[in-house]
Order: C-alpha cells, then sequence, then structure tokens
C-alpha cells in the first residue's frame, strides 16, 4: 500500500484507505512520506507555501471554489498570530466525502492544517467536526493522539465537535461556536481571515482542502495540477447517490464527465430524469445535458451550476420530481437559523407554495409567486443559506417546469409520496466506493 | 459614493428606511428591506444617513462604497 509519486495516478487523497479503520500514522508516513521540514522565518514560510499554491491552482472544496492561495495571502497579511480551523462541519445531506477522509485517512487532513498552521506562525490549529459523524470525531480524537507535533513545540490540536445542521458548516457560525457562541452565522463587520476565532486572523477551509494541501507541500503545484481541468486542476472528491448501482464517494480528476462518474459508481439502475449538482444548494439539470457536463467549476460555470460541495444526485424517471423538490425546499425552510425575516419568511412561503402545486389546486399564479420569492432571497441573510435555497428552486422550476405545471392544474400523479429518494437528512453516513 | 448594507439579524421589519429613502428601498412582502444595490449618490446621502439613524435596531448602515470585499 505505497503512494505512486506518479502525479497522474488516482487515487490521490483516498490512497491506503482501509474500511477497517484509520490509517495509523506509521502506515501514513510509510503511504506518503514525511512531511518537509519546517522553514525558518514566519514571512518566507508564508511566501513559500502561498507560491507553491498558485502554482497548484488549488481551490476550495467546500463549496465556494475559492482560491486557497488568496485565502493564505489574506490571513498572513492580516495583523496579529493566526489560528487555523478545519471545517469538518459537513452539513450537506448528500455528501459524505469530508467525514470520510477524517474516518479513514484523519492524518491527511491533519498534516494540511500543520503544513498551514506552521507556514501562518499560527498558535492554534482546530478541527470542527459534526458532533452526529461519530466515526468521524473519534477517528479525529485518535489521530490527533498519536501526532508527535505538539509535544515538539508545534501549535496545539484541538478537536471541537459541533452541533449537526446545515447551517453550522457556515463560516461565521463554525468562528462563533469555536469562540463559545451558539453554533448559528452570525453578521461579521470584519472579514473572518483579518478577524474570526478570538478576534484573530483565522484560515477557515474544508477538510479535503487541507488533504489536498497536505500532498502540496509534500508533491509540489507542478505535480498537483498534472491532473484534471486547467483552471481548476488536481483530483476532487464527488459523494454519488440517487439511482446509481454503487453509491459512495469517488475521486476523480477535475473535468471527469458525469457520465464517467456514473459509470464508475456502477451506472445508472434506471432511465434519469435529472441531476442535482453541487448540493441541497446546488441546482437541477436535466439528465440528457447532465450525462454531458465535465465535473469542473468551469465546465458547470457554463450552465449556471457548480461543483458545490461535490454532490451529483441522480434522480431517476420514475420519480415525482415535484415532490422531491417540494420535500426539499421544506427541509431547508426547517434548516433556517431563524434569525432573518427574508430567509424565515420567504423560505417557508416557497415551501409552502411548492406544497400546494404538488397537492394541487394552487392556481395559475403559485409558480409566478415562487419563482418572484426565490429571486429575492439571495444575498438578503446574514450566512449563504436563502441564496443556497433560492438557487435550487430556481433550478427547479426550469427543469421540472413541465412537471410543476402539470400539478398544479391536476394534482398529485401517480409517482407523488411513493418514496422519497433524496438522502435523509443528515442520517447516517453510507457505504464509501 | 456610499453603499447601504443591512444587518439581516438585526432587521425587525419596521421598515423606516424604505419611508425615508424610496428611492434606493423598497420592502418585500413581510416588511423586509430590498435594497437597490446601486451606490448612494451625493445628493441622497442626506435622506440615507436620516435612514440610518431612524432603524429602530440600528440595522441599517452606510458605509463608503467599496470598502469591502
Amino acid at each position: 500500500m505505497s503512494f505512486s509519486t506518479n502525479p497522474t495516478t488516482l487515487p490521490r487523497l483516498l490512497a491506503g484507505m482501509s474500511a477497517a479503520g484509520p490509517v495509523p500514522l506509521a502506515d501514513h508516513l510509510e503511504i506518503h512520506g514525511p512531511l518537509p521540514p519546517r522553514r525558518r522565518g514566519r514571512g518566507d514560510a508564508a511566501l513559500a507555501l502561498v507560491n507553491e499554491l498558485e502554482r497548484s491552482g488549488l481551490r476550495g472544496r467546500g463549496g465556494a471554489a475559492f482560491p486557497t492561495a488568496t485565502k493564505v495571502t489574506a490571513v498572513a497579511a492580516s495583523r496579529g498570530r493566526p489560528i487555523v480551523v478545519v471545517n469538518a462541519c459537513e452539513g450537506e445531506p448528500a455528501s459524505v466525502k469530508d467525514r470520510l477522509l477524517l474516518e479513514r485517512v484523519p492524518h491527511l487532513v491533519i498534516d494540511g492544517a500543520l503544513v498551514a498552521a506552521r507556514a501562518l506562525g499560527a498558535t492554534e490549529v482546530l478541527l470542527a467536526v459534526d458532533e452526529s459523524a461519530t466515526n468521524a470525531v473519534h477517528a479525529t480524537d485518535w489521530a490527533l493522539g498519536e501526532r508527535p507535533e505538539p509535544a515538539q513545540g508545534g501549535p496545539p490540536l484541538r478537536l471541537a465537535t459541533v452541533p449537526s445542521g446545515y447551517v453550522t458548516g457556515q463560516e461565521t457560525a463554525v468562528v462563533n461556536f469555536l469562540d463559545g457562541g451558539p453554533a448559528k452565522p452570525i453578521y461579521m463587520p470584519a472579514p473572518i481571515y483579518e478577524r474570526g476565532v478570538k478576534g484573530r486572523p483565522t484560515l477557515v477551509s474544508n477538510v479535503e482542502t487541507f488533504a489536498h494541501l497536505a500532498l502540496i507541500a509534500r508533491h509540489g503545484g507542478a505535480w498537483f495540477r498534472a491532473l484534471g481541468a486547467p483552471g481548476t486542476p488536481g483530483s476532487t472528491l464527488v459523494s454519488v447517490s440517487g439511482a446509481v448501482a454503487h453509491p459512495g464517494v469517488f475521486e476523480i480528476e477535475t473535468g471527469t464527465h458525469i457520465a464517467s462518474l456514473i459509470q464508475a459508481a456502477g451506472g445508472a439502475t434506471e432511465g434519469l430524469r435529472a441531476f442535482l449538482l453541487g448540493g441541497y444548494a446546488g441546482i437541477w439539470v436535466s439528465a440528457d445535458l447532465g450525462y454531458q457536463l465535465p465535473l469542473s467549476p468551469e465546465g458547470l460555470y457554463e450552465v449556471g451550476a457548480s461543483l458545490g460541495s461535490g454532490v451529483v444526485f441522480a434522480l431517476p424517471s420514475s420519480a415525482c420530481a415535484v415532490s422531491e423538490v417540494a420535500l426539499m425546499a421544506r427541509w431547508l425552510s426547517d434548516q433556517s437559523a431563524g434569525q432573518c425575516g427574508p430567509c424565515v419568511h420567504g423560505l417557508d412561503a416557497i415551501a409552502t407554495a411548492l406544497e400546494q402545486v404538488r397537492a394541487g389546486g394552487a392556481g395559475e399564479d403559485a409558480l409566478a409567486r415562487i419563482y418572484r420569492w426565490a429571486a429575492l432571497a439571495p444575498g438578503r441573510g446574514a450566512c449563504a443559506h436563502p441564496d443556497g435555497a433560492a438557487r435550487f428552486v430556481m433550478s427547479a422550476t426550469r427543469v421540472f417546469g413541465d412537471e410543476l405545471a402539470d400539478h398544479a392544474r391536476h394534482g398529485p400523479c401517480d409517482g407523488c409520496l411513493e418514496r422519497h429518494l433524496l438522502p435523509a437528512p443528515l442520517a447516517t453516513a453510507r457505504r464509501a466506493a | 459614493m456610499s453603499e447601504l448594507e443591512v444587518n439581516w439579524i438585526a432587521c425587525k421589519a419596521h421598515g423606516m428606511c424604505a419611508e425615508l429613502l424610496p428611492e434606493r428601498i423598497t420592502l418585500d412582502d413581510w416588511g423586509y428591506p430590498i435594497i437597490d444595490e446601486r451606490p448612494v449618490p451625493p445628493e441622497l446621502e442626506g435622506h440615507a444617513r436620516r435612514a440610518v439613524e431612524a432603524c429602530p435596531t440600528f440595522a441599517l448602515a452606510l458605509k463608503r462604497a467599496h470598502a469591502r470585499r
């Protein structure tokens, strides 16, 4: 089980992964080799890391695909000793990749956080893990106990379990919770890279982003970008669910076509109607279009979609799209932290209207109202939850326009409420590929 | 030039801002502000400042344009 340094070989992140449990530190070092030694000066170290990250083209894997080099630069340029936070809240119901990384290869994630912490001169590394991901919590805790760095003068590594919830992974909610507040998004007058945890410059990044960072530190930026789409290079983890033979987490190179991914997941188990891309805050595309799309931010941008947190859900033709969409809209409304009026009222109104459309007799103007409310939601909250919910609903009205109009006019179809295919929110992790 | 920013957690839909600055602020179905994202020109700044001061929950702010990312 040794890692191949050949840049075009997959898997990278999941190399050496075993179903038996987390890869121990000794095995981890055998697979990936040791971390390069720490550099002397703080400024030099930060600059060296930023240069390597820029060369790599790494973008965040939490959903926003923000260039990691830019984020690290902003933290390094801010006044005060930084704090590094690994965001492992993964409230996205259809995503299981972050908990998989912590469950199976926790040392890779810890490596990445340490690399960032060393380069930034950080005083502390915090791993914020969703408390319902119990296997990930235990594996992280166990792996932290194996690390020699804190005893060797490195920054302390701390595990913080965060209450479950869709919006708790929003950066401001994570920071608020780590500062002793509730795990809810807050209004922050200054950016987190300037004033985050304890008012200090804070680097908050996704679990998978840190895992990539661990490999870039070892093999360099050129190695990283030898795979994948030029604009967003490298490999990426995708959680595949729905009507496929083998749902699970797959490591692919960015730019892989959805058709190839579905094939890797054992193929579709029946005819597909549509794909949900990016997660519950993502967008729907018809199956015909979806099969041809490359899984890269640039490729998906063309159709208004994004890779989000790496979710691909396959909706079969036999399912009722209207039912699924109405259920998800209600769930998204329920996940509002209840703090901002436009989110509380707007998402509830959208969900109620969709439920009325599904039941029939909603009136001809129901769809227009849904569209109007969804158009008003973005940018009107302390976090991006209303933006994501609106994006999801807008795309549903485009892709499932016929089904929605049909239900509004004639009421429930045969497929309505027969089964709910979208992953049961916050249920236990599904098996990995 | 300045721009308006709402603290959505603090906003409780009193609606004073829309009364005082209808050129840039309207209200949604529940009384929460819909902000026109165009910058506030100098001739409207006085009105904008009054709208900010009138907000009972201090939810509205007037900031210099491009001060934030």
